[in-house]
């Protein structure tokens, strides 16, 4: 028989990205699909809106928890880049001696951000400084910082010093040519940045629940706590997955716009 | 004429104590088109952007309108740039770009006034919006782009956003404008029209305009008067004439325009040897048998019939191109020492054809040798070894150990080699001129001495060589220190 099967595995380069595949089909594409289907099945696996219902009337606090969380997620971003910026500037400004400089800014990073979180609460305890908003802001700060700061130097090492000495050529003193080239220049950067500490400041869980000692509560710890055994609410917290994946998304639309942007000036 | 609007005096400048610009005086007169012009690395953009502000000299004032203005930061300067890459702001469009330098300016609003002390006060204001609206305009329409005000800088072309960048430094109404290298991103044809635009734009406005280049054909279409510099120094000021007909040296002969450049020695007054042949010439005051450089322009040599009664020398044709408006005729000169000669003439020759050439005498170009012998300064290392320029030398000398001395030698004795590692010590080559039958070279060493080498072999400017000198060519003497006693 001359009938050879038709399926001959080639190893060519495409072969190389299948485990990859394999392992975001069954680790996210999957557990993506069994949420989507648990948000639209009640407790006795009917297909129900009530779980729907339940988070957008704000019956269990899932929403009011979902707007404090936004809020905090907003102060720690603008405190991080308020900080971020003056040190990404700078840093970019002499990047003489800044590679290491933006190594020690990068250094918490390499610690795993729940032995910081531990470790800073028990600094905080050691100086008894009451746990609650001020400590846990302090926390997320400190755990989202590198994240604003990198995407800020980024941008800023490669904006044109050509662009500064023309509008100093223009007549721009120190400070215009900071407001007029420099700010507008870096807005990817700071696009980003923003995102990057606003998307996993919203969806933190640890760090609140550490620094507060489970007193003040954010939207990871609410989807924490309903996929968690004691309550086993897995509708209500598959819809407010499905609010943050919403969230995560828009948030990469708005920097994939402004990014567009900037490689469409770029050219 | 002393209507001078820049004056440099003395001014230097080094990074890390590299100079790279070196003791440039320089004055610039109210309304002239200067150009600095000069090879890559000469020192002219430095020299610009220390006038426009962006750096500062190490040391020299530089003098604007008689006011020193060596120190003063950029944005008070009325003086305006036009950038290389154009660096028109990519957030702004066109008008927001022009009106950019408007929106920051201030003018004198209203008569003075006294105030209660008596001292006389100014009011000062910004432009509204309709004046910025109305110059942004009216600039726009003098570089040919009415309608683009409100487009984005990145969907122009590079001659679109070349006039904007001059637009934009114009609108400012600046007393210099500066532009460096402006039209070297554009194609041929776009840069033509663009010179004849600027020599326009230069005698209508009537302002200075200060302009780099390393394009000596733009230099010499556009300027009233052209700077030439290598290696952060001036080689000659003049108009494009004179700097073109009587270059100074053999760097600027071979820098503007092709030539060719001999080494040869002055007989007496108005006769030059050249390789065994002795030719009329029109110079004069030169010592007895002093050695000189002569430069001959390829198209004021003339081929005659070799037993035509005008013909100087007889040559060898070994190549001729048609030019479109000349032939360009490369011939091989008859004698012991024979010269490569270019020629640009309207008769077309065959290779192999011994043709004769007759140059008229006043169009030998003679000129002092910028030096004739390599020296340096050095020290004893042992018996028998010199060090200088950071090497050490086999020598053949009795001079005692550690004494100073002074170490020369010839150009023709300095041996490169294509490996650094087989010299005595590496060296950069940074300027190369062939001269007829061979090429003569500068090479610097890495302790910044530049050696004179005659050689026969081609390397290009920036490669790296070694140095070597056959022990019995070094001729040293010691240096007696006369301060110590």
């Amino acid at each position: 028989m001359k009938n050879k099967p038709k399926f001959k595995f080639r190893l060519t380069r495409r072969a190389f990205a299948y485990p990859y595949m394999i392992f975001m089909l069954l680790f996210v594409v999957v557990p993506l699909v069994i949420i989507l289907i648990n948000a639209f099945l009640d407790d006795n696996k009917q297909f129900t809106f009530q779980n729907f219902v339940e988070f957008f009337s704000d019956a269990g606090g899932g929403l009011t928890v979902l707007g404090n969380s936004l809020v905090i997620g907003l102060v720690t971003t603008l405190i991080c880049l308020v900080i971020g910026y003056p040190v990404a500037y700078f840093l970019a400004k002499y990047h003489a001696s800044s590679r290491v400089f933006v190594l020690l800014f990068i250094l918490p990073m390499w610690v795993n951000f729940l032995i910081r979180t531990l470790s800073t609460k028990a600094l905080f305890m050691q100086l008894n400084v009451p746990l609650g908003m001020g400590t846990v802001l302090f926390g997320m700060v400190y755990n989202y910082l590198p994240y604003m700061i990198l995407p800020l130097h980024t941008t800023l090492v490669s904006i044109d010093h050509s662009y500064i000495e023309a509008a100093e050529d223009l007549g721009a003193d120190k400070m215009t040519v900071f407001l007029k080239t420099v700010l507008p220049l870096s807005l990817s950067g700071i696009v980003s940045g923003v995102t990057m500490t606003f998307i996993p400041a919203i969806s933190t869980f640890a760090i609140s629940e550490i620094l507060s000692s489970s007193k003040i509560f954010l939207f990871g710890d609410a989807i924490n706590m309903h996929f968690s055994k004691t309550t086993n609410s897995l509708g209500v917290g598959s819809v407010m997955s499905l609010v943050m994946l919403l969230l995560v998304i828009l948030s990469n639309v708005a920097v994939n716009l402004t990014s567009k942007d900037e490689e469409v000036s770029a050219l | 004429m002393d209507d001078k609007i820049i004056e440099i005096k003395n001014v230097c400048k080094s990074y890390s104590d590299k100079p790279v610009v070196k003791n440039i005086s320089l004055s610039i007169r109210r309304g002239e088109f200067v150009t600095l012009l000069g090879p890559s690395g000469c020192g002219k953009t430095t020299t610009l952007r220390m006038i426009a502000g962006f750096e500062q000299p190490t040391s020299g004032t530089i003098l604007f309108n008689g006011e020193d203005i060596t120190l003063l930061p950029p944005h008070k300067r009325n003086i305006n740039t036009v950038f290389q890459k154009y660096a028109l702001f990519p957030h702004l469009n066109v008008f927001g770009n022009i009106a950019f330098g408007l929106k920051m300016k201030t003018i004198p609003d209203g008569e003075p006034t006294v105030d209660k002390r008596g001292n006389r006060v100014q009011k000062m204001r910004h432009l509204t919006k309709a004046e910025i609206k109305d110059k942004v305009n009216a600039a726009l329409k003098m570089v040919d782009l009415e309608d683009y005000g409100h487009r984005a800088v990145n969907s122009l072309s590079g001659g679109q956003q070349q006039r904007v960048a001059i637009a934009r430094a114009l609108v400012n109404e600046p007393q210099v404008l500066l532009l460096d290298e402006p039209l070297g991103a554009l194609d041929l044809k776009m840069r033509k029209d663009m010179q004849l635009e600027l020599m326009q734009m230069h005698s209508q406005l009537g302002i200075t305009f200060v302009y780099v280049t390393h394009d000596q054909e733009e230099a010499l279409t556009m300027s009233d008067t052209i700077v030439v510099m290598k290696d952060g120094e001036i080689q000659q000021i003049g108009t494009p004439t004179k700097v073109y007909d009587e270059p100074a040296n053999a760097f600027v002969a071979d820098f503007i325009g092709e030539s060719n450049i001999l080494s040869g020695t002055m007989v007496r007054d108005c006769c030059v040897d050249i390789s065994g042949h002795k030719f009329e010439c029109v110079d004069k005051g030169f010592k007895y048998n002093e050695p000189i450089d002569v430069i001959v322009r390829p198209e004021d040599i003339n081929i005659v019939p070799v037993n035509d009664k005008q013909c100087l020398i007889e040559a060898d044709v070994l190549s001729c191109v048609f030019k479109g408006d000349h032939y360009q005729v490369t011939a091989l000169t008859h004698g012991d020492e024979r010269n490569e000669i270019i020629i640009h003439d309207n008769v077309e020759v065959n290779v192999g054809d011994v043709i004769g050439l007759y140059i008229k005498p006043f169009d030998f170009h003679i000129m002092h040798k910028s030096r004739l012998i390599n020296e340096v300064e050095g020290e004893m290392h042992d018996k028998n070894v010199v060090s200088f320029c950071g090497g050490r030398f086999e020598c053949v000398s009795d001079i005692p150990d550690n004494a100073p001395v002074r170490v020369k030698v010839d150009f023709d004795d300095v041996e490169l080699t294509d490996d650094e590692e087989d010299g005595t010590i590496g060296a950069t080559i940074i300027s190369a001129i062939y001269k007829g039958s061979y090429w003569q070279y500068i090479v610097r060493t890495d302790t910044y001495y530049d050696f004179f080498v005659d050689n026969d072999y081609e390397w290009s400017i920036g490669d790296r060589v070694g140095i070597k000198i056959a022990p019995d060519k070094l001729q040293i003497e010691e240096v007696r220190r006369e301060d110590e006693e």
